[in-house]
């Protein structure tokens, strides 16, 4: 903490180019090959994140198509049962561990949360960064395991005891349960990060009754983490236990239980769903207001709605388990809320429509992929209406039904939110703005191609096709249908092609953005495109819920931070008033070197107990040097007399 | 039907019926033979049309609202804060808040009647109870009966009396499996360590199949079953027949063929009652003669099937409990003789 005031001044001390450019060395970030793994940015890792959750993502559609391939044609030999099983079980852990969380949560939550506050850099920056090593190591464990034929193959819940050590020998399930922790404990130190960020670091004046619906929803979804992630963290390594030291847990043959794994991983696993999905509604919460030209319906509404389905989403675990055979009466509780869920999610589907109606709408590309997920989460959130009432699940669970329901919840809830979002940060994030005929062309090839694919599968599903099958006879007569579900495929493909080609024509040569390219009203439109590793040269301060709209044409800025040493304003959670200023801190290797020591601990755990007493002394040295103080300041002692003696 | 299809221009029209919704299929929820299945089909219909009612009003509010609103110009529009007409707008939210929450309490409600009609009583004094054990990647049914030798082991094929109670108890040797017919009723999973019961009556005669719906490994899809229901005399008659032990052997085919199996490997996994045959490790042949199917629904129960089964079952279902069994071919022509007059 430092003694030093801060002030809110008057907007006539307009500080100089020189300030600039001495914010510019203080925070500047090493470069070089050894200072791309010191990087402690936020708009790095958050980029990072982005990037790799991406290709992520390319690779679980490159499975998934093989698959659907496999499945065009009864008895066909695309795939044999040991490939197939690895392709579904890699496309669904890679899907939702390594894309949807890290993409949606982790990637836009830590480029935009500290823009959108109004800091300089995320908290605790050196966590953010060892939280993006570890989530990388995840994921090449995982896609190392398939490469080398040790792909797991247990579908993305594992359940036991297929998953245990009697019915899976080998390493197959191990790597998938080591890759859950690599993951989780990515994201329960970005959630760390984030909730900080936004109950310490807000803009003054940002209140929490002005906080963008953004910051709510991120604030929501950090604290579901830090709640839910711990139950598969303890499952994965209940399994891995059973499957490494012979312990007992899931062992039904001497009283271990096989649904206990179920609850666990569920009590995870829907909570998982919101954490996915709410990021989603965030980007549209955000984005709906700029493209209809005012501040949004229902602002109280909506964030009670996300805080409301904050705690529900704890609440409804069993829906994934009524085939199990638990008695009706416990069942029904779980499909009331179930039901109960919805309205939350409805609450906020009429607000955004309520804003539609009495606005005035300035289509422009991210809006189109809005209408896109307006349509596309409208039928799976009503599917998943069917699916709560227990009778109904018992004969579409586990079916291509069910498969169908899911990919309009996760793909409308997230993927189509996520190209909306993409189209509208893109020009902040490079600069350049994307091309919006392509961009159309991307909409509507990859909306047909999602809707013959995966909207057949609700009749593939009632028609009896269970899911996870890797061939079938032809008299089930499912053959056409499967047809028409393969070849949406060849559209989503083009589609994302077109996305690609289109992000990389635009990154070099789109047309500048500028500060603000869409008018908006939050405060990551108030500073340059790409953001200087400052962030601000000036801290902003906040007068309403649109910083920006509701700007005062004197607003007053923050002025008082240092500008040779990287500070940042810790302001209360409340009401955000200046309390004091913090020194952060700057690049370090010693995040890297620490995600290396943990992740030889975690992977060398697969094969012995003994890797966590000979991997601990090599974790705790790497964090040892990771805490080091700083007992120094930046400046020499002639430049801080100099720096004083002004005064 | 699967030869129909192939006779030329039809069968273009034939594969587009038999996809579609009409076409009633014997695996199929929308076709239920048993009132539980029609319930749950009566349910699916009345959720399925307040949904759809839900989606069309939604979508045609919002493009409504979208159109309607929709301003050509290219500069943003100043933004405003809130609207005249926002005070309206949150009566309309308001109002569709109350129609939401009515028509999720008629779900829930609807579904708790039916799902107490679906349930109904497991513990009925008249009815047929079969114990299905799953099995990586089949089925076994036991009949039990207070008398040991008048209990009923088969496999894959469930028959059933129709218009009887038919109480089924759970269980399963390995990993988790899910017994499903959707003609009949819902799915129950069979967990290892967990038994349950539920029950089922099937009104019209028929053949009805059934597949483990919960991903148990490698041959997941190659874990069919069929429930014949038949009328209570044939039900009868039949049980009568899987009672006895096996048929002894006639011919000097036969004769050899018993021979073979006993001196092969076929005699490490499984059970023909009256012979020396007694694993319980595979399912029980003692009248597999008298099946449709074998390899649990994988192939029809003829002698090529059956030859190329038992030669390589790894081909067929690659990962199958069931080890490769090379053998003399005049030694395997006796044995199939053998296994099919098994009645």
């Amino acid at each position: 903490m430092s003694s030093h005031s801060v002030l809110i001044s008057e907007p006539k001390v307009i500080p100089t180019s020189d300030s600039a450019s001495r914010l510019a060395r203080t925070w500047r970030q090493p470069s070089g090959f050894w200072g791309w793994f010191s990087n402690v940015h936020h708009t790095a890792i958050g980029t990072r994140y982005m990037v790799t959750a991406f290709i992520f993502f390319l690779l679980g559609g490159v499975l998934a198509a093989v698959m659907r391939l496999q499945l065009t044609r009864p008895e066909n030999n695309v795939l044999g049962p040991d490939a197939y099983n690895q392709f579904f079980t890699v496309h669904g852990s890679t899907m939702i561990f390594l894309f949807a969380v890290p993409m949606m949560f982790q990637g836009f939550g830590v480029y935009l949360v500290p823009l959108v506050c109004g800091t300089r850099n995320i908290a605790f920056p050196r966590l953010a960064a060892f939280s993006y090593y570890l989530f990388l190591g995840g994921g090449l464990l995982l896609w190392i395991g398939l490469l080398t034929n040790t792909g797991a193959d247990a579908g993305w819940f594992s359940y036991v005891p297929l998953a245990g050590p009697a019915f899976t020998p080998g390493k197959r399930a191990d790597f998938w349960a080591q890759m859950i922790t690599f993951t989780e404990v990515s994201a329960l130190g970005t959630a760390i990060c984030i909730a900080v960020t936004i109950l310490r670091h807000r803009a003054p004046g940002m209140t929490l009754n002005r906080m963008p619906i953004l910051l709510w929803e991120k604030l929501v979804i950090s604290f579901m983490v830090i709640f839910a992630m711990p139950a598969v963290m303890v499952v994965s390594s209940m399994l891995l236990l059973d499957r490494l030291v012979s312990t007992q847990f899931f062992n039904p043959a001497v009283g271990g239980d096989a649904l206990l794994y179920q609850h666990l991983f569920w009590f995870f696993g829907h909570p998982e769903v919101y954490i996915i999905f709410l990021p989603g509604t965030a980007i549209v919460s955000s984005l709906v207001p700029v493209f209809t030209r005012r501040h949004i319906f229902g602002y109280t509404l909506i964030v009670l709605s996300v805080v409301a389905t904050g705690f529900l989403g704890f609440g409804v675990w069993v829906h994934h388990m009524f085939a199990t055979g638990i008695p009706q009466m416990s069942a029904s509780f779980f499909t009331a809320a179930s039901l109960v869920i919805v309205i939350p999610t409805a609450v906020q589907f009429f607000c955004w429509i309520a804003t539609v109606w009495n606005g005035r709408i300035q289509p422009k590309l991210p809006m189109l992929w809005l209408f896109g997920f307006f349509f596309v989460f409208l039928i799976g959130g009503l599917s998943g209406v069917m699916l709560a009432s227990v009778p109904v699940d018992w004969q579409v669970h586990d079916t291509f039904f069910v498969v169908a329901h899911f990919h309009y919840v996760l793909i409308g809830g997230a993927v189509f939110p996520m190209f909306a979002g993409l189209y509208f940060w893109i020009p902040k994030i490079t600069g350049r703005m994307m091309n919006s005929t392509l961009g159309h062309w991307h909409f509507w090839l990859f909306f047909i191609g999602f809707n013959l694919t995966f909207f057949t599968m609700h009749f593939l599903g009632l028609r009896g096709m269970p899911r996870r099958i890797y061939t079938y006879s032809p008299d089930m007569h499912w053959n056409a249908l499967n047809v028409v579900a393969t070849s949406g495929v060849a559209f989503m493909t083009a589609a994302i092609l077109v996305f690609l080609a289109n992000f990389f024509y635009s990154k070099k040569y789109g047309e500048l953005a500028g500060d603000n390219p869409w008018a908006a009203g939050s405060l990551e439109w108030a500073t340059a495109s790409p953001p200087p590793h400052y962030n601000f040269l000036d801290l902003p301060t906040v007068n309403g819920r649109e910083a920006l709209w509701d700007a005062e044409p004197d607003q007053a800025i923050v002025v008082g931070l240092r500008d040779d040493v990287p500070e940042v304003l810790v302001t209360n959670s409340l009401d955000s008033d200046p309390e004091h200023k913090e020194e952060t801190v700057g690049p370090s290797i010693w995040p890297f070197l620490t995600s290396i020591t943990v992740s030889a601990t975690f992977v060398g755990s697969i094969f012995t107990a003994w890797a966590i007493p000979y991997g601990a002394p090599f974790v705790v040295i790497t964090l040892i040097g990771w805490l080091w103080p700083r007992g120094h300041s930046p400046m020499t002692r002639e430049e801080a007399i100099e720096e004083y003696s002004h005064g | 039907m699967f030869t129909l299809s192939r006779i030329g221009g039809l069968s273009h029209l034939l594969a587009i019926y038999q996809a579609s919704p009409l076409n009633p299929g014997r695996h199929s929820t929308l076709n239920p033979v048993a009132p539980q299945a029609g319930n749950i089909e009566w349910l699916y219909w009345v959720i399925f049309w307040i949904c759809f009612g839900a989606f069309v009003i939604t979508i045609l509010v919002f493009f409504t609202g979208a159109a309607r609103k929709y301003v050509r110009q290219a500069t943003p529009l100043p933004p405003i804060k809130e609207h005249p007409a926002d005070g309206i707008a949150a009566w309309f939210v308001g109002g569709a808040i109350t129609v939401t929450v009515l028509s999720l309490f008629a779900v829930l409600f609807m579904s708790i009647i039916t799902g107490k009609k679906v349930e109904g009583a497991t513990a009925e004094r008249n009815a047929v109870t079969i114990q299905v054990t799953g099995h990586q990647w089949w089925w076994e049914a036991t009949y039990p009966n207070w008398q040991a030798n008048l209990t009923v082991t088969t496999a894959n094929e469930f028959h059933v009396p129709v218009g009887k109670k038919v109480v089924v108890l759970t269980n399963s040797n390995d990993v988790i499996h899910s017994f499903w017919a959707p003609n009949i009723t819902g799915k129950r999973d069979l967990i290892p360590g967990y038994s349950s019961a539920f029950s089922f009556e099937v009104d019209k005669p028929g053949i009805y199949h059934g597949q483990c719906a919960e991903f148990c490994g490698l041959q997941h899809a190659h874990m069919g079953f069929s429930v014949v229901a038949e009328p209570e005399d044939q039900f009868a008659a039949w049980q009568n027949q899987q009672v006895a032990p096996a048929r002894e052997p006639t011919t000097a085919e036969e004769i050899r063929g018993r021979t073979v199996f006993l001196t092969h490997a076929c005699v490490m996994c499984h059970t023909i009652r009256g012979t020396d045959a007694g694993s319980r490790v595979g399912p029980d042949l003692t009248h597999m003669g008298s099946r449709r199917m074998i390899a649990a629904e994988t192939l029809p129960n003829t002698r090529g099937a059956l030859a190329g089964w038992i030669l390589d079952p790894q081909r067929i279902k690659p990962g199958s409990r069931m080890t490769p069994n090379p053998m003399r071919p005049d030694d395997l022509q006796d044995l199939i003789t053998y296994l099919e007059s098994l009645q």
